[in-house]
């Protein structure tokens, strides 16, 4: 799901393919969800703001449920992304669709990396100056 | 007094196609997208989210669209279109210690584990026009180094802290859930959570001037950055039908840790103390001025003198949120008339009576001196 929940919708879409039968359990609703935060990072807790946050569950015509929960409010997004998640509980390890997820996942886990290499390339290296004779 | 009044309808019609007309400006200039202020505006995307209390990129910048870029204006439509959002509940509370850190920098400690990290800042540019942007592209690739920063660094004041230098900043008993302003009303004195929600949400340019105030010496402490960090953070929730968290994806943070002297008081030895500033998208002077605040508003916890208005409680809480104070100041602009008419035939008839005294006075005055 956190892979699923950072991926585009075309990306989800085209790894989905022709989305299956289903009943929309709860129709894809964008609400919010309260970030919360710490003093000083790790005392008492404090509301901090909210955040846009869309969710749907389907069932397929074989009973399996899917969930989805993700920032942002694209609807079709949620849709296909819970339809996706039920039918990875349907397939084996191993099988197209999980292997399509690590691909996603690998994708992030790339462009993570990426800019943490930029950000690397802006990090300081102090040289001391030496005084005197 | 206020009373209704009717009427201007079609004046207010036209002002509505009139403002769109000034908003579009030059139609021979192309329209700017929704797409093209979230990613090139990002900076007022985030200020609009802060003081909107709304994370939402998309959504800040078509508010800074329809607003012709009046940042107050566009929280306005944030905090109204949350108001039509149902809440699906809290987050588990956002952990800072795992941000993938794309700009760490700390003014207390030369050397620290994970390093001073720039990352993407105006701090080191002249200040100087490039006039290169007059005209589109060109931009350098930025570089890359061979490998990534630490997945993970330690925030400084946590250093400071286990040598039991720096004011322990834990959890109360039970780890209660937050106050929630937008729920209850506040009272005074206020708990920290409601003070950093207030924050968070208040304005920045607000903040700025309290914060710079406590520099001055209306507040009196003397505050070193112990560490100002922004970067991506992961928000877990726990739905209900589920019982697990949830990972929804990432926010971008900045986090301010101020670092402050204490001179010690009967019950607690000399010590550092923190003031902290947490908010959305990449904010630093708005975290920093958060953090200063934030200290100077626990004077009372230390038992110092609350004699400025950064460290009154009531004064910050109740003036900090722009959009409340953008409506009262702005309000004087809408019909008042049957006051003023109310204030008029008060201030004619004590210049009436005023006359009339003094009048009489006069008529008195000779038989006085007789």
């Amino acid at each position: 799901m956190a892979t699923l929940a950072r991926a585009s919708r075309s990306e989800i879409e085209t790894l989905l393919g022709d989305p299956p039968d289903h009943d929309l359990l709860k129709a894809p609703e964008t609400g919010t969800v309260m970030a919360e935060g710490r003093a000083g990072g790790a005392g008492r807790r404090f509301n901090l703001g909210e955040a846009t946050v869309t969710r749907c569950v389907v069932r397929l015509s074989n009973g399996r449920m899917g969930f989805s929960y993700a920032l942002g409010r694209d609807g079709r997004k949620a849709r296909l992304a819970a339809l996706l998640d039920a039918r990875l509980q349907d397939e084996a390890e191993g099988s197209g669709l999980h292997q399509g997820i690590a691909t996603l996942a690998a994708r992030q886990a790339s462009a993570r990396d990426l800019a943490s290499r930029k950000a690397a390339a802006t990090k300081v290296d102090f040289f001391t100056l030496v005084r005197g004779s | 007094m206020y009373v209704a009044v009717k009427g201007g309808e079609a004046a207010i019609l036209a002002t509505h196609d009139l403002v769109a007309e000034a908003r579009r400006g030059d139609p021979a200039v192309p329209e700017i997208s929704v797409a093209q202020i979230r990613e090139q505006q990002a900076l007022a995307c985030a200020r609009v989210m802060n003081e909107g209390s709304l994370y939402d990129q998309d959504l800040a910048a078509l508010a800074l669209k329809q607003s012709q870029g009046d940042v107050i204006e566009a929280a306005f439509l944030m905090r109204a279109y949350r108001t039509t959002l149902p809440r699906f509940g809290s987050s588990e509370p956002l952990d800072t210690a795992t941000m993938a850190i794309r700009r760490r920098v700390s003014a207390t400690y030369k050397d620290l584990p994970g390093g001073q990290v720039l990352g993407p800042t105006y701090d080191y540019t002249h200040r100087l026009f490039d006039f290169a942007l007059m005209d589109e592209g060109g931009e350098a690739p930025p570089r890359k180094a061979p490998a990534p920063l630490d997945a993970t660094m330690p925030r400084v004041p946590d250093i400071l802290g286990a040598e039991g230098l720096m004011e322990a900043e834990e959890p109360p008993e039970g780890d209660p859930r937050p106050f929630d302003l937008t729920r209850d009303p506040v009272s005074f004195p206020a708990d920290r959570d409601v003070r950093l929600q207030s924050m968070a949400r208040g304005d920045e340019g607000f903040l700025l001037g309290l914060g710079y105030s406590v520099q001055r010496g209306f507040g009196g402490t003397h505050p070193f950055v112990g560490e100002v960090r922004v970067g991506e953070v992961a928000v877990e929730f726990v739905p209900e039908e589920l019982g697990f968290a949830v990972d929804l994806g990432d926010v971008t943070l900045t986090e301010c840790q101020m670092v402050n002297q204490f001179q010690g008081s009967k019950d607690v030895p000399p010590q550092f103390t923190r003031g902290y500033g947490l908010v959305f998208g990449h904010s630093e002077r708005k975290a920093m001025s958060m953090s200063l605040v934030d200290r100077a508003l626990k004077a009372r916890d230390f038992g110092e003198a609350t004699n400025y208005p950064a460290q009154q409680d009531e004064f910050v809480l109740y003036h900090a949120d722009n959009v409340e104070a953008a409506g009262f100041v702005e309000h004087l602009k809408l019909p008042h008339y049957v006051d003023f008419q109310g204030e008029l035939e008060l201030i004619r008839r004590i210049r009436r009576e005023r006359e009339e005294r003094l009048a009489q006075e006069q008529e008195a005055m000779p038989e006085a001196a007789e």
